[in-house]
């Protein structure tokens, strides 16, 4: 190259394209995305942060969670499940239209003892064929869609996280290394507040050999006044504070676990469905088994 | 060159003087004081409760206090310093405001500082590779814009109009530079984009700046050194040109994760041109190769030890960055330390290496007096053995961990066991950086120091000389 010209054309012509390509077709694809519906309840969905849940994000990002936890489900595929509810009124043709479509359900024990699965097949295409079949002769089906991946056998969440779930976080914290467990469902996943201050405060009092640091700092050591105060923490073995004393949550701690209850991305949505839909937030503080 | 020109590289060299006494000086005391929080962050592995009533220490800002430091602190002035001298000499010219130079470091300097209590005081911005904040991504911003206006001017000045790859590289530095930090800090924390939208820009620019700036800022140095230290031409200039084009091409593409809630195509197309940044690292193997074989140069643990060293680990982290690409591999390797560990090796390995290699050629020229060989000696088998430590346990452990990851069967805390023993190696690797960088910094400040006590000496010599001139009057 002669000239000083030639490196800036080239170096203008190959950001400006990846510039193009990362960050404005993104922001013209998903920077204006708002609320979608939720399938089939038509909930609006997300719901932004409020209050405690949306100064807890703050936390959270002032103390590095993000390099030890993601909050991304990834998702390899889905598996649908079909029920039959109910053969109808003629149901050996229901049984030849179901045959037609998988001859090796050409058996009278398909449909006998409904509802119940009957196919479990790969795609939601595949699943239309017998859905077609079986409603055209005038039976009954319902079809489930269920991801399947590694991170949703370890029940991470229910389905892959998309766009979608993050249109209101600032900053949006996806993460890029597990060293600690996913966190995109954790608020449906332990549910328990009290579960997860203790966690936070000693974490191996609560799961065994964790390997998170205790975050101390985020809880107030102080002397039993006249009266013990209801909210410190219920603490045995090692963790206990020495006798006198207690354990109280700052507000920050609260801050915390509000937004860790709140994340929750499961709601099924067109472009990532799971039928049936997950239940409803728990009302109560029972402990969600992991 | 001619005695009788007006600018010899005497002359150049001492223009550049008091800029790259700031950079470098900075750069190195920023390197030790990020080797320190990297040991601290590496620390909650053994112990994970060792900092859990001291904040500050705690990994979730040890860890980014380290990565700011080590790029922000480190990498960029040292390239901006190696850049600077590389310009003035290959150009034949003095540079222009030296003053003014150095005041922007300075600048830089506070910049990082600000960013750096910030992070420790949780007021880290929560995206990887550009923690600061607002108002130290401002300073930083404004400070790199007047050390580049003035660099650029140098260039422009020059009285040598041939141009050498190396002024390529680091001219396009120096447009990349502002382009990307601009773009996060406007998109990230002045008018943040809406949703994932950020998790793209915020990978996009890390993708530029360690894929891309890293690699223009860290060749410069190596295309200039290489055939200087072996006393060999460059073989060639066609293939340093195509290494230009294919790491601006391929390179600025990188950065998005296999594994994201960004739509496919992206991380199907950054996945890709990580894969096809193999084709510039074998053309820099071919560059190396032609260029050193047959050189009877011994490298005895100096400049040219450093940048081979630079050279392999380039090729070593960006091979390892193509394979993990893969989807099969990624996998696996996504969401493990293995990303680190290649990343860890292209920061320690290739970048750091090559400043170092740059440093030590260009420090003696600058101040007139040699380094220790013995001490760079030291510094470099401690950098190697400290590195090498770091990064392949890590790479080995987070193969390990995302097979475990990817068994369902095996609990969760099965994965983060599998990483352990890696720990355990990298934190002596840790070590040795640390104390390898504190030798480097003695190694830079006594070079700054010696050509201080030289200009006394000579200042007292001439006074002693006024004095006994007028006693004999």
């Amino acid at each position: 190259m002669k000239s000083s010209n030639t490196i800036f054309l080239a170096a203008f012509i190959a950001l400006s394209a990846s510039w193009a390509g990362f960050v404005l077709v993104p922001q013209i694809q998903l920077g204006r995305a708002d609320q979608a519906k939720t399938i089939p309840a038509e909930d609006k969905y997300p719901l932004a942060r409020a209050g405690l849940a949306a100064q807890g994000a703050e936390v959270y990002r002032s103390l590095g969670c993000v390099y030890c936890h993601s909050q991304q489900v990834g998702q390899q595929g889905v598996k649908v499940e079909v029920l039959l509810l109910d053969a109808g009124t003629n149901a050996s043709s229901t049984l030849a239209a179901i045959a037609k479509v998988h001859p090796e359900l050409n058996k009278p024990e398909t449909i006998t003892g409904l509802p119940k699965e009957i196919a479990y097949v790969a795609d939601i295409a595949a699943s239309d064929a017998l859905v077609k079949a079986v409603t055209a002769v005038g039976g009954k089906v319902e079809v489930n869609v269920i991801p399947t991946g590694s991170d949703i056998s370890r029940g991470w969440g229910k389905r892959r996280t998309v766009a979608q779930d993050y249109i209101f976080d600032h900053v949006v914290q996806p993460g890029t290394r597990r060293a600690g467990p996913d966190l995109a469902n954790v608020g449906s996943r332990l549910a328990d507040l009290n579960w997860q201050l203790n966690h936070l405060y000693a974490p191996k009092s609560m799961v065994k050999d964790s390997t998170m640091p205790a975050y101390r700092i985020l809880f107030e050591k102080r002397k039993i006044g006249k009266v013990a105060s209801a909210d410190a923490l219920k603490l045995t073995g090692d963790s206990a504070p020495p006798p006198g004393f207690e354990i109280v949550p700052t507000d920050k701690a609260r801050e915390l676990v509000a937004y860790l209850l709140s994340l929750r991305s499961d709601a099924p949505l067109f472009e990532s469905p799971v039928t049936p839909p997950p239940a409803a937030a728990p009302a109560t503080n029972t402990v969600a088994a992991k | 060159m001619t005695a009788t020109s007006p600018t010899t590289p005497s002359k150049i060299d001492s223009s550049c003087r008091l800029p790259l006494f700031t950079l470098f000086s900075g750069a190195a005391v920023w390197l030790v004081l990020s080797s320190v929080f990297g040991l601290a962050a590496s620390m909650t592995f053994h112990k994970p409760d060792m900092f859990a009533d001291c904040a500050m220490f705690s990994y979730g800002r040890a860890y980014p206090a380290w990565s700011h430091l080590l790029v922000y602190g480190f990498a960029i002035p040292s390239g901006l310093g190696v850049g600077l001298w590389l310009l003035a000499r290959l150009g034949r010219v003095e540079v222009a405001k030296p003053l003014l130079i150095a005041v922007g470091a300075k600048l830089w300097h506070l910049g990082v500082m600000v960013g750096f209590v910030a992070i420790v005081n949780g007021q880290t911005s929560g995206y990887e590779w550009f923690e600061l904040p607002r108002y130290a991504a401002m300073i930083l911003f404004l400070s790199f814009m007047l050390m580049a206006i003035w660099v650029f001017v140098t260039y422009s000045r020059r009285t040598e109009t041939a141009l050498y790859p190396s002024q390529w590289f680091t001219l396009a530095s120096l447009f990349w530079f502002p382009w990307i930090f601009s773009t996060a800090t406007l998109l990230l924390q002045i008018f943040p984009v809406r949703g994932v939208v950020q998790s793209s820009v915020a990978w996009w620019f890390a993708g530029n700046l360690l894929n891309v700036w890293l690699t223009l800022s860290g060749l410069a140095a190596t295309f200039y050194l290489l055939p200087k230290l072996t006393n060999r031409p460059l073989q060639s200039h066609y293939l340093a040109l195509f290494v230009f084009w294919t790491v601006l091409i391929f390179g600025t593409w990188t950065g998005i994760p296999m594994h994201s809630p960004l739509p496919a195509w992206m991380s199907t197309l950054s996945s890709a041109a990580a894969v096809m940044m193999i084709v510039p690292m074998l053309a820099l193997a071919s560059i190396v190769f032609l260029t050193t074989i047959g050189a009877k140069t011994a490298c005895g643990g100096g400049s040219l030890c450093f940048s081979k060293f630079g050279v392999l680990s380039f090729n070593l982290a960006t091979l390892a960055a193509a394979i993990a690409a893969c989807p099969a591999v990624a996998r696996v390797t996504d969401f493990t330390w293995f990303t680190h560990g290649h990343t860890t090796l292209r920061l320690y390995g290739f970048f750091a290496m090559t400043m170092f290699a740059a440093i030590y050629h260009i420090l003696p020229r600058v101040t007139g007096v040699e380094i220790c060989p013995r001490r760079t000696k030291s510094h470099f088998w401690l950098a190697l053995i400290g590195t090498l430590l770091l990064a392949v346990p890590m790479m080995i452990g987070g193969i390990k961990q995302g097979l475990k990851l990817a068994d369902v069967s095996a609990p969760f805390l099965d994965s983060t066991k599998a990483t352990m023993l890696g720990f355990r190696i990298g934190t002596l690797g840790e070590v040795l950086i640390a104390i390898g960088a504190l030798i480097f910094l003695a190694n830079v400040l006594l070079s700054i120091l010696s050509h201080y006590r030289a200009i006394a000496k000579i200042a007292i010599a001439d006074a002693t000389a006024i004095q006994t001139a007028e006693v004999k009057l």
